[in-house]
């Protein structure tokens, strides 16, 4: 039933992730970087699952649901950081963070 | 081969200008909007790798809970569009561009450089059901099961401490 090369799916992978480091280095939004850590995460997960199927193998795809549990925490953490940040500087943009600067 | 050629290029095709549009936009709840779309590639691209628990727990942790949770925090904080900024950023975005695509081309290069047989022959669908899947959670991986649910507790309460008020100031 599938016969694609495993290429196309890795290939696929390393773009988004691609596109996720850039957003972490290219904006300077906390949340749109939040958003980029995301896009991160999911190419990763989009590996695990391609080379799962390719080796007929389960337990990437158990890997899976624990890095999606460890995001969902990640996620409401960093948002708590966010507002943290939001109420004590005004401001989610990260280069007017520099606390620990002086 | 054909449909599931045809699939995986439109769906990676969404993928890839979804999140493209997540990381250039200027507006953050356009960026949110835009990363739910992806999510929902993403999901079928698990559903051709016949996947379909995945699938069903991407929309429902990363569409659902995760997304609900960034839409409501940029709602509160009540942003403005993002203006365009002087020279040190620019000149930090294109060095940011430049060490991206060299990250690009190293790992398309590195794919192409092996040859490995993978046996992808067989119907899948049975092995990875929510069933066995659930077999397999709660039997071997039952420690880590329990460990994860320790984790969420203590991401929510670290959050509630975080982001309450001070109520001194």
């Amino acid at each position: 039933m599938n016969t694609l090369p495993i290429e196309v799916y890795l290939g696929l992978s390393a773009i988004l992730f691609s596109i996720g480091v850039l957003g972490v280095i290219i904006r300077r939004n906390a949340i749109i970087i939040f958003m980029s850590i995301e896009i991160m995460l999911n190419s990763v997960n989009l590996t695990f699952i391609t080379f799962s199927r390719y080796l007929g193998e389960q337990t990437g795809q158990i890997f899976v649901f624990f890095v999606m549990a460890v995001a969902a925490a990640e996620s409401a953490i960093g948002l708590a950081i966010i507002l943290a940040l939001f109420r004590k500087k005004q401001t989610v943009y990260v280069d007017e963070v520099n606390l620990l600067k002086n | 081969m054909e449909l599931q050629l045809i699939s995986v290029i439109i769906l990676g095709v969404i993928a890839i200008a979804t999140a493209l549009s997540t990381v250039l936009n200027r507006h953050p709840i356009y960026s949110a909007m835009s990363l739910v779309l992806h999510f929902f590639a993403l999901s079928g691209l698990y559903l051709t790798l016949s996947s379909p628990f995945i699938a069903v727990l991407q929309i429902l942790v990363y569409a659902g809970a995760i997304m609900v949770l960034v839409i409501f925090v940029i709602m509160l904080l009540n942003l403005s569009e993002e203006e365009k900024r002087k020279l040190i950023v620019q000149s930090r975005q294109s060095v940011g561009i430049i060490i991206v695509v060299v990250f690009v081309i190293m790992l398309l290069v590195y794919l192409n450089s092996g040859t490995i047989h993978y046996p992808n022959e067989g119907d899948f669908s049975k092995l990875f059901s929510a069933k066995s899947l659930g077999d397999l959670l709660f039997k071997q991986h039952l420690a880590a099961f329990e460990f994860v649910g320790i984790l969420l507790l203590a991401a929510i309460v670290g959050a509630m401490v975080m982001a309450k008020k001070k109520l001194s100031d």
